[in-house]
């Protein structure tokens, strides 16, 4: 896994070989496997904790993220893999991170929550990373710089109050942030109808700024859709609003799924990935699903051959 | 009359704003003319009108934008109105702006300053005059100061705003604002002789009599810290007992050395604090100095705090509540006189 020099999600994608379907399928493809592996991980006891898998997701991180610049900066929360990967195409260091290595993106201390890597950030906490996102992106303009900051919320997590008070400031201090709700309908066991009154858009519009929603698992819809959000963001150096309905088509985190089964199942024909792959001849999809088993393959293996951190790694925070 | 804590304040964050760019304040009613609830900020918006952002009332909001801010190369200072603000914004920095180098890897820093104004006496009432700090100490990862007039407030918050690379709560005091800064010119403060520790948050030891003669310490930080030296002052006149405060600057990390090698002297320690007893400074210290300097104790050393009530909003009331002089001047008067006592809390 050589180091190669981190020029940006946008500039990869554009770097890499293939058309944009194929390009997007492999990405996708490469969220899906890597998530079905850490939960098959899991159940051979080669992982402690839990994790949050975004199997039915995928799309919005191919959409979104494949637009961005090097200095752009993303804050995403619990459901982060599918970003990161978007993001980084690093599986290796995310698949240490969650086994708990000393190698991991950030030394086996913040697991599948909490990883750092060039200008991706995530935490754990719903809501909280709201502000620190509009921080950064404000940032970004006070010293000059021509990023964007982009930020990553549920559903659910429209019921924290601080969101609230960013999308306030982000409207009146103008911020280049570009908030993304992922609406996958359950927050946890509890549905959406229980746990939001009133309309998702409405909300942010009410603070004077520009929002959109588009219901679609499809990558290259959300491609094209998220392009020129970006893009205005970045040019006119203000915040907007993008609600993605989508739908978790995996259980929370581990074996907790109490949804209804005729629901899940219901679903599954929005399924992101057989979507995309109808679109690719079949011999080119069978090459991209072949790398990527390979990439995998290699990505855990070398994650398991790599050392626990010892308590030796354990420093004083307040250390200077 | 010379400067207070509050124009040294004030000035500090003139001149480090006009020196680096990368200063920015932000917090409630901060621009001119207002210039802040207690006019720390005053002037600022107008010499530096792009980097003086006055906020909504969203101490959680703008605490993490800060926090976000200080994470992409900026050196941002919030102003909490009141200190006891802070609770709005406590998950901002107990579960962000706190853990985020360490969990990260060590691969991002967060030169963030937070300013409190903290503490009563001034009528407020309960829910803006706590101390409430001591819910903030032993927080991994977050740093807290207290201002206090025996030390240049203004260079200590430069020290922190553009030295210091963590996130840290830099507590101030309402009843201290009019107050004259009281540095000392030849290791002497009128008559107190004091002694400080090397390093960017010093801790000083102020005493009367010099550190061989004094037959007790008294620790004392931010707002208590004059009050602690009246009592020491009176003990001296009214009892010819010689009193040394110890008065620590950096709450956390807490360095209990100085108050060891006052103890050496005197083997009787009483802690002051303006909060509440229950978890708080003077526990800490007193652990520590269990841990660390057992040996040094010839007598049980004690806590004196507020009472656990809220704060109340009538002077005789709220005189009741805080630890005053009086309080102080028991407790030592009971480790002077005692022996082997059991902690106790005196509270008046």
């Amino acid at each position: 896994m050589a180091e190669e020099r981190f020029c940006g999600p946008a500039h990869r994608f554009a770097a890499t070989a293939g058309s944009t379907g194929e390009k997007l399928y492999a990405q996708m493809r490469l969220i899906r496997r890597f998530e079905e592996e850490l939960l098959a991980r899991f159940e051979e006891g080669q992982l402690a904790g839990t994790t949050h898998a975004c199997i039915g997701q995928e799309a919005d991180a191919a959409g979104v993220i494949n637009h961005l610049r090097q200095g752009d900066v993303v804050f995403s929360n619990h459901r982060c893999h599918g970003h990161f990967l978007a993001y980084s195409d690093r599986p290796d260091l995310l698949a240490a991170e969650v086994m708990g290595r000393a190698t991991g993106l950030v030394k086996g201390r913040g697991g599948s929550q909490h990883i750092c890597w060039e200008n991706f950030y995530s935490n754990g906490i719903q809501g909280g990373i709201v502000p620190v996102a509009l921080g950064m992106g404000l940032a970004e303009r006070a010293c000059g710089r021509a990023g964007i900051s982009v930020v990553f919320l549920g559903d659910g997590t429209l019921g924290e109050g601080v969101v609230y008070e960013a999308l306030n400031m982000a409207s009146l201090w103008s911020a280049p942030v570009l908030f993304v709700v992922e609406d996958n309908r359950w927050a946890q066991s509890t549905p959406v109808e229980k746990e939001l009154a009133g309309e998702m858009v409405a909300r942010a519009k009410a603070f004077g700024i520009d929002a959109g929603e588009v219901e679609s698992t499809d990558a290259e819809e959300l491609y094209e859709h998220f392009g020129p959000l970006v893009d205005e963001v970045r040019r006119q150096g203000k915040p907007r609003m993008e609600v993605i309905h989508t739908y978790r088509l995996c259980h929370h985190s581990k074996s907790d799924d109490m949804r209804p089964r005729q629901e899940v199942e219901a679903r599954k024909a929005g399924d992101p990935l057989p979507l995309q792959r109808a679109r690719l001849d079949d011999e080119a999809a069978a090459r991209i699903e072949k790398e990527v088993e390979a990439r995998i393959d290699r990505a855990f293996q070398w994650a398991l051959d790599q050392p626990f951190p010892g308590p030796e790694s354990i420093s004083d925070p307040l250390a200077r | 009359m010379g400067r207070t804590v509050l124009s040294s304040l004030n000035e500090s964050l003139h001149r480090m704003m006009g020196d680096d760019d990368r200063v920015i304040v932000l917090g409630e009613d901060l621009l001119d003319p207002y210039g802040g609830a207690f006019k720390v900020t005053k002037g600022l918006s107008t010499e530096f009108p792009e980097r003086v952002w006055t906020t909504p009332i969203s101490e959680a909001g703008f605490v993490g934008v800060a926090t976000g801010m200080a994470m992409r190369g900026l050196r941002p200072v919030v102003e909490i109105m009141f200190g006891d603000f802070v609770l709005l914004a406590a998950d901002q920095l107990i579960n962000h702006a706190a853990k985020f180098r360490w969990m990260y890897g060590d691969r991002v820093d967060v030169p963030l300053v937070v300013r409190l104004p903290m503490g009563g006496r001034r009528g407020y009432g309960p829910t803006h005059s706590q101390t409430l700090e001591k819910h903030f100490l032993g927080v991994p990862g977050l740093v807290v100061v207290a201002v206090n007039p025996l030390i240049d407030p203004g260079e200590l918050l430069e020290t922190a705003v553009l030295k210091d690379d963590r996130p840290l709560l830099f507590i101030e005091n309402k009843k201290m604002y009019a107050r004259p800064v009281r540095a000392a010119i030849d290791g002497r403060i009128g008559a107190l002789r004091v002694r400080r520790t090397e390093g960017d948050y010093p801790t000083v030891t102020a005493g009367f009599g010099g550190p061989q003669t004094a037959e007790a310490t008294l620790v004392a930080y931010g707002g208590m810290v004059e009050i602690a030296l009246a009592a020491a002052e009176e003990m001296l006149i009214e009892e010819e007992r010689y009193v040394e405060v110890v008065v620590p600057t950096a709450l956390n990390p807490f360095d209990v050395t100085p108050v060891l090698e006052s103890l050496a002297t005197t083997g009787r320690l009483v802690v002051c604090e303006e909060a509440s007893a229950a978890a708080g400074f003077g526990a800490e210290v007193t652990a520590a100095v269990c841990d660390q300097g057992f040996d040094l104790l010839r007598a049980a050393p004690m806590r004196v705090a507020a009472k656990a009530v809220p704060i109340a909003n009538a002077p005789p009331l709220e005189q009741a509540i805080l630890p005053g002089q009086e309080d102080i001047v028991a407790a030592l008067r009971k480790s002077l006189g005692g022996r082997g006592q059991s902690i106790r809390i005196a509270t008046g």
